[in-house]
Parts: C-alpha cells; sequence; structure tokens
C-alpha cells in the first residue's frame, strides 16, 4: 500500500517537473524553437562564413590600397639622387675605447651635453662614462641581469634602464661621488616581461617603454602611472623611437612581428604600420626630419620607410652582408645610414643613393647598440665584446 | 633509444633531439621550480649562464630533475628567436662544396690516414672575394663568421675559430652538425660525448672539459647509465668503420662541440641572448576579430591622405642636401672635431648660454622655425626680438603648454590655472590673441584639465609664430646684428705634438645638472620679467 501511495507521488512529481521544463524552455527558446541542438548547429554555420566574408573584405580593402599606392609612386629614391654628389672616401677610426663593463654591452645612450654617454651590460652594470676623457663617472648595479634598456634624460640629471626585471628604474644622477645611486632609484613601469627599449619624451617627466610583452607604454616618471598604453603588436617589441618633429606626438615601434608600426602618443592609436622585413626588427631610428624612419632587422636588411607617402622606398642590402643589423642610427644630416650588424662590422649607408661607403672593422663580437652623437659629430658603437667605441 | 641509435648514421636529415625527460616532468614541476627559484641567491647569476646547479646541491633523484629543468631559465621566455642568417649561409656553404664552381679541395695525408675535401684558407677567402665582389678584409671577416658558426671547421687548431688567410687546413662541416635555429645542444648529447673520449683514452679531455665531465655527472646522475651506455655503442658502431671515416667523423664532433660548447675565455657565435615570449614562428590566429582590425586598419589607410613620392623623396633629398654643409661627418666641422683632436672648443662655442653664436649655428636658425626654437640661443634672440615687438606672451604660451604637455602628471591642474590666469583669461596681463572657436574649446576644456588640453591653442600659436612672425624675424634688425656679429672660427691645424698634449690634457667639463640648474634659473628669470612689465604696464594703463 505504501508502494502503492509513493508510485502516484512520484508520477505527479515527474509530471509536474516535465511540465515546468518544457514551459521553462519554451520561454528561453521562444516560439518556434524546440530543440537547443538544432540551434547550437545553427550558430555554428555561421562564424566561418563571416569569416570568409571579412577576409574577402579585407583582400579587397587591400587592393585598392595597393591601387592608391601605386598611382603616387611615381618616382624611386636613386632617381631623385642622382642629381646628388657621390659621397667621398671616409675615414672614420675609433677615437676612444670604453673599457670596464665585465660582460656583453646591451644598449648606450648619449647625454644632451654631446659627450657623456650611459651604458648598461649583460651583468646588471649601468656605467655613465664621460667619454671625452674616458672617466667613469657612475655606476650602478641593477638587481636583475640583461639590462637591456638605458637611457639619459634630457636634463643629464638622471638615466633610466630595464631589463629581465620586468621595469623600468629611473636613478637620479648626484654630483656627489660617495653616494649610492640605487638608494634613490625610483620604479616606474611595470610590465609583464622584459623591457627592450626606453626613451625619455621631451622632458625627465615621461619615459616611453617597450617590451616583449607585446606593448609599450607611456609613464609618467614622478607617480609611476601609465599613462596610455599601445596594443598592437603580435609578439615581442624590440626597439622604439621618438619623433623628432615640432608636433613630437608621435613614435615608431618594431618588433619581432616583422612590423613597424607608427603611433600616436595621444590617443593610443597605431596610425600606420610596415610590414616588408622577412624577419625581426632590431632596431628603428627616425630619419632628422621626421617624415622618414629606417629600420634594421635579422634579414640583414636596413629599409627607408617614408611615412607621408606611406611606403617603403629604399632597401640597403648586399650579398656579402648576412648577418642581421642590430641597430642603425642617422647622421646629422640624414645622408648618411649607420648600421651594427651581428656579424662584428658596421657598415655606412649614403641613403639616397643606396649604396654602401664604408665597412668599419675593429669590434670582436656582436655590435649590439649604435648612436649618434646629439651634434653629430662622432658616434658610439657598443658590442659583446665587452667594450664601447667612439668613432668619428 | 632509438632516436640515438640514428646518431650512426650521420644522415642529412635531422632527428629531433630533445631530451624526453626534462620536457615530460615540464608542466608538473614548474610551479616547483619557481618555489625554488625564489630561494635560490642572487649571487648565483653568473652559473645560471652556464645552467649550473650551485655546487654542494644534494644529489637526490627529485631535486636533480627540478635541476635540470632549472636549466631552462624562467623568464616566461621560451622561444629561440629567429636566425634568418643561417639559411643564407647554408646556400652559401652548399656553393662553396660545388665541385665545379666551388672552392677547390684536395686529400690531405695526416697520420697514414687521408682525409678527403680538405680547402686551404687562402682558397676560401679567395673564392669568397671573387663569388661577391668584396675586397679581402671583408671576406676573411665573413670566412671568420662562417668558422665561428660552425659551418667550416679548422683541422689545424680547431679551438681557435678564425679563418686565416694562409694555407691553413680547414673542412666544410658535414649537414648533420650545422647549427639548427630549431633547437640547442643538449646537455645529454654533450655527455655521452665527452664520456665517449673519456673512454676512449683517459686523461685526454682537457681541464675545462673535465670539469664539465664531473658537473655533467652531477646533475645527470639520474641518467648516467644510459649515457655510459650511448657512449659505449656508438664506440663500438664507429670501430666498425673505416678509419678515414671514423677520423673524420671524429673531427667533425669535435668542432661541433666546440662551437656549441666553447672552451672558456671564448664566446660562442650560437650565443643569441634572450629568448622571446612569444613564438616568432607562430601565425597569429586569423579569427573574426584580427579580420576585423585588419579591415578598420586598411580603411584608415585609405582615407589617409597621401603624398606623391616626387614630393615627398624631393622633401628628404632637400633636407639632407640643406644640412649636409652642417654634418660633421660630410663637412669638417669649425674649428675641429673634438674627437679628432681632443680640443673641445667646438662645444664651448656651442653652448646654450654663449654670447655670440657662430655663423653656421645662425644659418641653421634660418632653415626652420624649430629649429630656432630647439636651441636655446635661438630661442632667446627670438625672445629678445619678441620683447621689442611687445609680443613676448606668444612665445611664453607656447613654452608654457609645453611645459604642461611634457611635464609631471601631479603638476598639472596646478599649471593649467597658472596659463589660464596668465595668457587666457580675459583682462589677463599676458593674453594671447587666438581666434573664438579655440579660445571656446580651450577655456571648456581647462574645467578639467588633462595633458593635452591645450593643444588647439599651443598649435593655433605655433602656427602663428611660424608663418609670420618667424619670418618677420629674419628680416629684422635683431637677427641681421646678431649675423654680423657672429663668429666664424678659423680651422685649427694641429700638429702631431699639438695633438699628443691636447690628448694628456682633456678637460672633464661642466656637469649636465649644473648647466641644468643654470638654465632653470635663467628660465625663471625671464618669466618673471615677462610678467613684471606686464603687470607695471598695466597698472599704468588703468591709471
Amino acid at each position: 500500500m505504501k508502494r502503492k501511495c509513493s508510485c502516484k507521488r512520484h508520477i505527479f512529481c515527474l509530471g509536474l517537473f516535465c511540465f515546468i521544463y518544457i514551459l521553462f524552455f519554451k520561454m528561453l527558446c521562444g516560439p518556434g524553437e524546440r530543440y537547443l541542438p538544432r540551434k547550437m548547429a545553427a550558430q555554428e554555420v555561421q562564424p566561418s562564413e563571416t569569416i570568409a566574408k571579412l577576409k574577402l573584405e579585407s583582400e579587397t580593402l587591400k587592393t585598392k590600397l595597393e591601387e592608391e599606392r601605386a598611382k603616387l609612386h611615381d618616382v624611386e629614391l636613386h632617381q631623385v639622387a642622382e642629381k646628388v654628389e657621390p659621397l667621398g672616401q671616409f675615414v672614420m677610426k675609433t677615437r676612444r675605447t670604453l673599457k670596464g663593463h665585465g660582460n656583453k654591452v646591451l644598449c648606450m645612450d648619449w647625454c644632451k651635453d654631446k659627450r657623456r654617454i650611459v651604458s648598461s651590460s649583460q651583468d646588471g652594470k649601468v656605467i655613465v662614462w664621460d667619454a671625452f676623457t674616458t672617466n667613469k663617472e657612475h655606476a650602478v648595479t641593477m638587481p636583475c641581469t640583461w639590462v637591456m634598456a638605458c637611457a639619459y634624460a634630457p636634463s643629464g640629471c638622471a638615466v633610466a634602464c630595464g631589463g629581465l626585471d620586468n621595469k623600468c628604474s629611473v636613478y637620479p644622477l648626484s654630483l656627489d661621488k660617495n653616494e649610492n645611486l640605487a638608494a634613490k632609484k625610483k620604479s616606474v613601469a611595470m610590465h609583464t616581461n622584459y623591457l627592450s627599449a626606453c626613451s625619455f619624451t621631451n622632458s625627465d617627466m615621461q619615459i616611453l617603454t617597450s617590451s616583449g610583452d607585446g606593448t609599450c607604454a607611456l609613464w609618467d616618471v614622478e607617480s609611476g602611472q601609465l599613462l596610455q598604453s599601445f596594443h598592437g603588436h603580435a609578439a615581442d617589441v624590440l626597439c622604439l623611437d621618438l619623433a623628432p618633429s615640432e608636433t613630437g606626438n608621435t613614435f615608431v615601434s618594431g618588433g619581432c612581428d616583422k612590423k613597424a608600426n607608427v603611433w600616436d602618443m595621444r590617443t593610443g592609436q597605431c596610425i600606420q604600420s610596415f610590414e616588408t622585413h622577412e624577419s625581426d626588427i632590431n632596431s628603428v631610428r627616425y630619419y632628422p626630419s621626421g617624415d622618414a624612419f629606417a629600420s634594421g632587422s635579422d634579414d640583414a636588411t636596413c629599409r627607408l620607410y617614408d611615412l607621408r607617402a606611406d611606403r617603403e622606398v629604399a632597401i640597403y642590402s648586399k650579398e656579402s652582408i648576412i648577418f642581421g643589423a642590430s641597430s642603425v642610427d642617422f647622421s646629422l644630416s640624414g645622408r648618411l645610414l649607420f648600421g651594427g650588424y651581428n656579424d662584428y662590422t658596421i657598415n655606412v649607408w649614403d641613403v639616397l643613393k643606396g649604396t654602401r661607403v664604408a665597412i668599419l672593422f675593429g669590434h670582436e663580437n656582436r655590435v649590439s647598440t649604435l648612436r649618434v652623437s646629439p651634434d653629430g659629430t662622432a658616434f658610439c658603437s657598443g658590442s659583446w665584446d665587452h667594450t664601447l667605441r667612439v668613432w668619428a | 633509444m632509438s632516436k640515438h641509435s640514428k646518431f650512426q648514421t650521420a644522415l642529412c636529415s635531422r632527428p629531433p633531439r630533445r631530451s624526453t625527460i626534462t620536457w615530460a616532468f615540464l608542466p608538473l614541476l614548474h610551479q616547483a621550480e619557481v618555489n625554488a627559484s625564489a630561494r635560490r641567491s642572487t649571487t648565483s647569476s653568473s652559473r645560471h649562464q652556464s645552467g649550473s646547479p650551485p655546487v654542494g646541491a644534494h644529489v637526490h633523484f627529485e631535486k636533480t630533475v627540478k635541476m635540470t629543468i632549472k636549466l631552462i631559465r624562467d623568464h616566461g621566455q621560451h622561444y629561440r628567436p629567429r636566425m634568418a642568417c643561417l639559411k643564407k649561409v647554408e646556400a652559401l656553404v652548399i656553393e662553396m662544396q660545388d665541385p665545379k664552381s666551388g672552392v677547390k679541395s684536395f686529400e690531405q695525408k695526416r697520420n697514414a690516414t687521408s682525409i678527403p675535401h680538405v680547402i686551404a684558407g687562402q682558397d676560401i677567402t679567395a673564392w669568397i672575394t671573387s663569388h661577391m665582389t668584396v675586397d679581402a678584409q671583408e671576406a676573411q671577416a665573413l670566412g671568420t663568421m662562417l668558422v665561428a658558426y660552425g659551418f667550416i671547421y679548422p683541422l689545424q687548431d680547431p679551438k681557435t675559430l678564425i679563418l686565416r688567410p694562409d694555407g691553413s687546413l680547414y673542412r666544410c662541416q658535414t649537414p648533420y652538425f650545422w647549427p639548427a635555429q630549431k633547437w640547442k645542444a643538449q646537455d645529454t648529447d654533450y655527455a655521452i660525448y665527452l664520456a665517449k673520449r673519456n673512454i676512449r683514452k683517459k686523461g685526454i679531455l682537457d681541464q675545462y672539459e673535465q670539469e664539465r665531465y664531473r658537473k655533467l655527472h652531477k646533475w645527470l646522475n639520474h641518467k648516467w647509465d644510459f649515457i655510459v651506455n650511448q657512449a659505449k655503442e656508438q664506440t663500438r658502431a664507429g670501430k666498425a668503420r673505416m678509419k678515414s671515416d671514423r677520423v673524420v667523423f671524429s673531427y667533425q664532433e669535435r668542432a661541433y662541440w666546440i662551437v656549441h660548447r666553447p672552451p672558456p675565455q671564448t664566446h660562442s657565435a650560437m650565443d643569441y641572448g634572450v629568448d622571446r615570449l612569444i613564438d616568432p614562428n607562430a601565425e597569429e590566429e586569423k579569427n573574426s576579430y584580427y579580420y576585423r582590425r585588419i579591415i578598420i586598419f586598411r580603411q584608415q589607410a585609405i582615407m589617409r591622405s597621401k603624398v606623391k613620392s616626387t614630393v615627398s623623396l624631393g622633401a628628404l633629398v632637400k633636407h639632407t642636401m640643406t644640412y649636409q654643409s652642417h654634418d660633421p661627418f660630410l663637412t669638417p666641422c669649425l674649428p675641429s672635431n673634438p674627437w679628432q683632436t681632443d680640443d673641445d672648443t667646438y662645444w664651448a662655442l656651442n653652448m646654450p648660454d654663449v654670447d655670440l653664436p657662430t655663423k653656421m649655428t645662425v644659418e641653421r636658425w634660418s632653415y626652420g622655425f624649430y629649429e630656432l626654437l630647439r636651441d636655446p640661443r635661438g630661442r632667446a634672440d627670438f625672445r629678445l626680438f619678441l620683447k621689442k615687438e611687445f609680443s613676448g606672451e606668444n612665445l611664453a604660451f607656447w613654452e608654457a603648454a609645453e611645459e604642461l604637455k611634457w611635464g609631471a602628471a601631479s603638476a598639472i591642474s596646478e599649471k593649467a590655472e597658472t596659463i589660464f590666469k596668465t595668457f587666457l583669461a580675459p583682462g589677463a596681463p599676458c593674453w594671447i590673441n587666438i581666434d573664438g572657436r579655440t579660445m571656446g574649446l580651450t577655456v571648456k576644456g581647462l574645467q578639467h584639465p588633462h595633458r593635452h588640453v591645450l593643444d588647439a591653442a599651443q598649435n593655433h600659436i605655433f602656427m602663428l609664430m611660424k608663418k609670420d612672425t618667424f619670418y618677420r624675424y629674419l628680416k629684422s634688425p635683431v637677427y641681421k646684428d646678431i649675423q654680423k656679429k657672429a663668429i666664424s672660427p678659423a680651422p685649427h691645424n694641429f700638429t702631431d705634438a699639438q695633438l699628443e698634449q691636447n690628448a694628456r690634457n682633456r678637460k672633464p667639463g661642466l656637469y649636465p645638472s649644473v648647466t641644468w640648474q643654470r638654465q632653470q634659473k635663467e628660465k625663471v628669470r625671464t618669466t618673471t620679467l615677462i610678467d613684471i612689465k606686464k603687470l607695471m604696464a598695466n597698472k599704468l594703463d588703468r591709471q
């Protein structure tokens, strides 16, 4: 008898449950839709169709863009430069050799006073030199190894550096020799992976950094606040350079995704992108007028990109140059492009004519960094052979 | 086991070399390793470079496995950077080995065995010189790189990886031992190699090899039996071959390990620096977000105004030609380049607070308004001109806006208020004349000041100064006066003895912080000067 009662109760509960279930799904699916699996199947068909449509649209836009560019592409750089006089023979020698790092020199930067240099190395040491007298003025030991980025502040009163610690730290320099610089260190930038490059903007108060996590960021030094971040690279960002022009609101960055992107610092948007290299871009540098920039890459070429025409205008390569360019910089007029390569040499290119004018030997290991001094009187190259050389 | 028996048949195809043991344990013990790394001392950083554990570590199965994994230094980056050079070098080396057009090879008799396909250093250099149309020095440098990467190895002095352009003997490395981008030379293989040599003849290992052998024994202890068995098997298999083959193989193997495990005080060309975070060879997933992003970007690129190449390239060429005479690499700077003659007169003449600038500097000011503003001496001259014209407020506003834009975030609201009171408020002491719309926008924006709030007004003022005031300045008596007074230094003509003396007397010069403080004081002085004058003028007007 008890069983009979429980059966009835069971059937009643089951019936109630079914009723509620159907009601619930009717409300969810709406009229006309009964089975969930059918709806999911319909959704699966849609994404691939949309992707195909999007792909087609992007391809048509690409062809349209190429057509527009081709219409404006009426002359080559070396043709315009035909009337320019060729350069004579160059005699560039090592004028100073700065020895003091115990390990690979990874990065260096000039001070605005045209003679001081800050350099950083693999063992965590950051040294400030007076390159003219070859004296070491300050030395800081970072708590991390592989300090891949260092920069001198425009005032000359501070240096910024960072590397595998994922941070960019600013050290104010003091005239007191005995003062421990590490005590006044200020941690400014925080990335989620190694810092590959950093640069002060027009003042000591802002720093622009690029990182292995694929982003660049603009920071306020005093508060450590993130002012703007720049997303768009699909792989590690290896280098950046700020535009020298009067508007001064853009910068270019190059990364392992073979792209060089030009960014607007105010909005954080990528305004132009160039993807013609065949390998990682190790270094980007603006042309002195700010209307073009050069890039050096692992595919052993340096290329010049014109920002106003929105295309690549010159390739600096030679059959005998096989190893990647790690660092490039322009001379003051923009006529010469200096490139430091992984085959221990420095090649000097005629920017307008596209030919090589000189090859400089001297380093015993990779040239990792190369910068021309602010007044263009010399350039300094740092190498994995633990030394820096100033050439003039 | 099977993959190592393939090692015997020195094939062109390369079997994967990853040791399955370490990789299998990696995900499980990653967290443990991260914990362990937190306890590691920072002084062992130099040993981390070679990947060895602290000396005196307990030899314990778990810990040795962890220590092996510690070799994979974890900063989150695991991908080797691209080595685009390897493909090109491979193509070059294959061309070199071409029997008709390559480097001519010969047989060399050595210790009663004859080694085939030996090439001489001078032949390599000559071939590179003719094949790539370069000079001898560059050919030698390129050849040295080929030796450093292990594509060619020396027979006579195997540890010195340079190309000697004389009769020194070299051989091309077999493709099996070419450097590969995909994987690193494994410690296990190195241990097998050292064990083989040790077994063959005790005491043949060098000092540094013995030390490494001991270290490897410590932390590959868990698979030491495997290593010793492999070494014995390979030695046995080697004995079954012809003597000349065996000798050649031993040279090849030795050369490979000298490149990938260089002796102390030398560097390996295979050293590439820091790993990458994101796989450089991975393709970005092409989903709808990717395509939408590309579409937006391309639409913007089409809408953006582009310039004809004749115009933009012409501008580049013009810029270069204008500045050519100012480029110290192209035209010798006067009086002399400080780096070449050790005399820093050039810098002294171009200091920002110098009384009389040089003719070159003054000429440069006329090239563009921003050139004038960028040079502190030029800006001072321009300020003098504006003072005479009673329109100093434009430049003062521009400078104040620059300071706001590039200054500290905390000072923005304070600076914005000062600027409003000084330049923009009706009846302000230095009221600037901008059009009503811009003024309205700026004043509205100043209620919630941010870094770029003055951008519109600043651009307007800059354009005004550039298009009007600048040209008047260039025609003004102030500029003509400074042009006349500017000095034209005579080029130095030092004798060798004088040059040596200059080198001895290099002065350290002013510290940048001292110069900076001076500049700041000067700036404060000039700005207060303007304010006081205006205030006085206003007071007089009202009276």
